[in-house]
């Protein structure tokens, strides 16, 4: 890195407006669909201009209809395209789960390996806007079960302008993850800023006492909690996952190996959670390594709520992980 | 239509009854497993309708697509090994009956969701029309998938974009084991496309030469520009649905009057009387069709297991490094 490389004062939003931008102008091939895309500039705005700038062939409005553009997407990208397609909220990609399961995830293999979809589904993820139960839910650890896809969340500037591209490149089809209370989040990114690696978890805060693992939103509150427990002398090491599928375990291993404690944060529902397969396999694979058990803080088991306090009560926040990391290193083996 | 191959029309005929055949009598000796979809008594469908085709048009069918496989131009050989589970197969194995893929023959399935195949479809065709190429995307279905979303779904997005898209419903009145009058509020299937303002014919899909016109003409308007065209074939299956279907929901006497209208009995009988073909060449011709069989089944009894180890394989893309 080069000290005096410029920086710009930029959004999540618009970095992965930038990264549309960059796709778009790098590869005819690919092109943007989804609902309000275009005209109305993006149901988050990440989209804005996009239109003006490549036409309404490239960035195509759609009808509401998550299955027929979700399946259209991968159609697109058998026959030789790189569709990036946008669904509104991953609410309502349950809509379009057979496409994704069924066809996506499932050609290339029963194919006997003859096709590749290099296809990317962008969809808005999280709680935390007052939106209740059909427009707030978590389902990205649950697209991790699947095999034949990969699941990424960005969570910081530098990954939402650069995983876009990568994913692209990415032989097969992969989901972006957006948690939508990120699209706001503003800070300095490097002005030549560009692709990243998709493939690697990454450590974003060092520190030796536990390990706190998480990614996408919760990325924030636990780097927010990792200041507090400091200021009560424990150091922790916060890993951002950014890759769900597959997951790299070698960098949690490696980090628990150095702390031997570890607290997941994760916004889904606990039971059956993506928080849940981390601990299976440390479990299966760092059990020695460990000085207490490995805990958990994670979505309530209830549709996400309205009223606010509710709300807030139902997905990890800065709190609750603090009491719970602080539980875990004073449970001494 | 002159210069009609009739006698080619006629062979691919039988080569899917007399192939479906020999894996029905495979699949009771434990050769063949899972589930099993014959095409039997609807072979005029794909027959006819694959002859409209080039060779850079996709095909995208569904669970019950060994005849538009072979009518398409899989060989034999691969497609009985694949109905084995065999290395060999033009899945690999990977697929078997209802999963019949052939990137070489730009054959997209085998879709065992119904009405899965549709959106797909869509998709090819923008594909084609961004990149400026004058292909068709060629989907069968059942008739049972116009109960499906993704049939509104698919034709909405195929006539709102004017996509070059070939909607091909296979109407044989049972989806399963219901009536197709028991399941659709409208059993006018042409007036659900035109609805789309997709243009629609229904067709006799027991007469092959039918079924290639209508194809032919309805292709040639894709092809042209014209957005996307629908036909309704309307035909029967004679055999079950699966190899474990009892046929409690339709009686004997309707399936024995289809039969009589057997679509190879009756282009056979067109054939001779116009004094197209004689005995001898018709024993010639099943003489040759049974000796392709007997030479896929052997292929297929020859072919190989994939080894366990390579289990995990084909999930995703091999990568560098």
């Amino acid at each position: 890195m080069n000290d005096a490389a410029a920086t710009v004062r930029t959004t999540y939003r618009e970095a992965l407006r930038a990264a549309l931008r960059d796709a778009l102008t790098r590869d005819e091939r690919v092109f943007l669909m989804g609902e309000d895309v275009g005209r109305y500039g993006g149901t988050y705005a990440v989209s804005k201009g996009l239109l003006a700038e490549f036409g309404d062939e490239r960035v195509r409005d759609t009808p509401l209809s998550e299955s027929g553009f979700v399946g259209a997407g991968i159609g697109a990208a058998l026959n030789g395209m790189l569709p990036v397609v946008e669904v509104m909220t991953c609410n309502f990609s349950l809509l379009a789960l057979d496409q994704i399961v069924n066809n996506a995830a499932t050609l290339r293999h029963m194919s006997g390996g003859q096709f590749s979809i290099p296809l990317v589904i962008r969809m808005a993820t999280g709680a935390g806007r007052q939106l209740a139960a059909q427009h707030s839910h978590s389902f990205e650890g649950w697209y991790a079960h699947i095999p034949g896809i990969r699941i990424v969340t960005p969570a910081t500037l530098e990954d939402a302008r650069g995983m876009l591209w990568t994913a692209l490149m990415d032989p097969d089809p992969v989901i972006m993850f957006e948690n939508a209370l990120l699209y706001n989040l503003e800070g300095e990114l490097a002005a030549d800023a560009g692709p990243v690696d998709i493939n690697r978890a990454v450590v974003r805060r060092a520190g030796q006492d536990l390990t706190l693992v998480t990614y996408g939103g919760s990325l924030g509150k636990t780097l927010a909690a990792a200041e507090v427990l400091a200021a009560q002398g424990v150091q922790a090491e916060v890993i951002d996952l950014r890759t769900l599928r597959p997951l790299d375990m070698p960098t949690v291993l490696g980090s628990l190996a150095k702390t031997h404690r570890m607290v997941i944060v994760d916004e889904g529902w606990k039971s059956g959670s993506l928080a849940a397969e981390i601990m299976a396999r440390v479990m299966e694979e760092a059990f020695f390594d460990l000085d207490a058990p490995v805990a958990r803080v994670c979505g309530v088991e209830v549709p996400i709520p309205y009223p606010k306090h509710l709300e807030e009560a139902a997905i990890p926040q800065v709190a609750g992980i603090v009491a719970t990391a602080l539980r875990t290193v004073g449970h001494h083996a | 239509m002159t210069g009609l191959d009739r006698s080619g029309l006629l062979r691919t005929m039988l080569r899917i009854r007399r192939f479906e055949e020999k894996c029905a009598e495979l699949y009771s000796a434990g050769k063949i497993r899972g589930f099993l979809h014959l095409y039997i008594g609807e072979e005029a469908v794909a027959t006819g309708a694959m002859r409209a085709l080039q060779p850079d048009d996709a095909v995208l069918a569904t669970y019950r697509e060994h005849g538009h496989a072979l009518a398409r131009g899989i060989p034999a050989t691969a497609l009985m090994a694949e109905m084995y589970g065999k290395y060999e197969g033009c899945s690999h194995g990977r697929g078997g009956s209802m999963h019949i893929f052939d990137a070489q023959a730009r054959f997209y399935g085998g879709n065992a969701i119904v009405g899965g195949g549709l959106p797909l479809a869509a998709g090819f065709a923008l594909a084609d029309r961004m990149m400026r190429r004058p292909r068709v995307t060629a989907c069968f279905f059942g008739e049972g998938a116009v109960a499906e979303g993704e049939f509104h779904e698919a034709l909405n997005l195929a006539s709102l974009w004017q996509l070059p898209v070939l909607f091909l419903c296979e109407n044989n009145l049972y989806a399963m084991g219901t009536a197709l009058a028991r399941s659709e509020a409208d059993t006018d299937l042409c007036e659900k496309a035109r609805s789309y303002k997709v243009p629609a014919q229904a067709v006799d899909g027991m007469d092959v030469e039918a079924v290639m016109a209508a194809t032919v003409r309805a292709a040639a308007e894709v092809r042209a520009g014209g957005g996307p065209q629908f036909l309704e074939f309307r035909t029967y299956r004679f055999r079950a649905h699966s190899m474990f279907d009892p046929e409690l929901y339709r009686d004997r006497q309707e399936v024995e009057t289809w039969k009589k209208r057997c679509p190879i009995a009756a282009y056979t009988r067109q054939l001779q009387a116009a004094g197209g073909s004689d005995d001898a060449q018709l024993a010639a011709m099943e003489a040759e069709v049974a000796a392709e069989i007997a030479a896929a089944v052997a292929y297929a009894e020859a072919g190989s297991w994939e080894p366990v180890e390579f289990l995990a394989r084909d999930v995703y893309t091999p990568r560098p490094g």
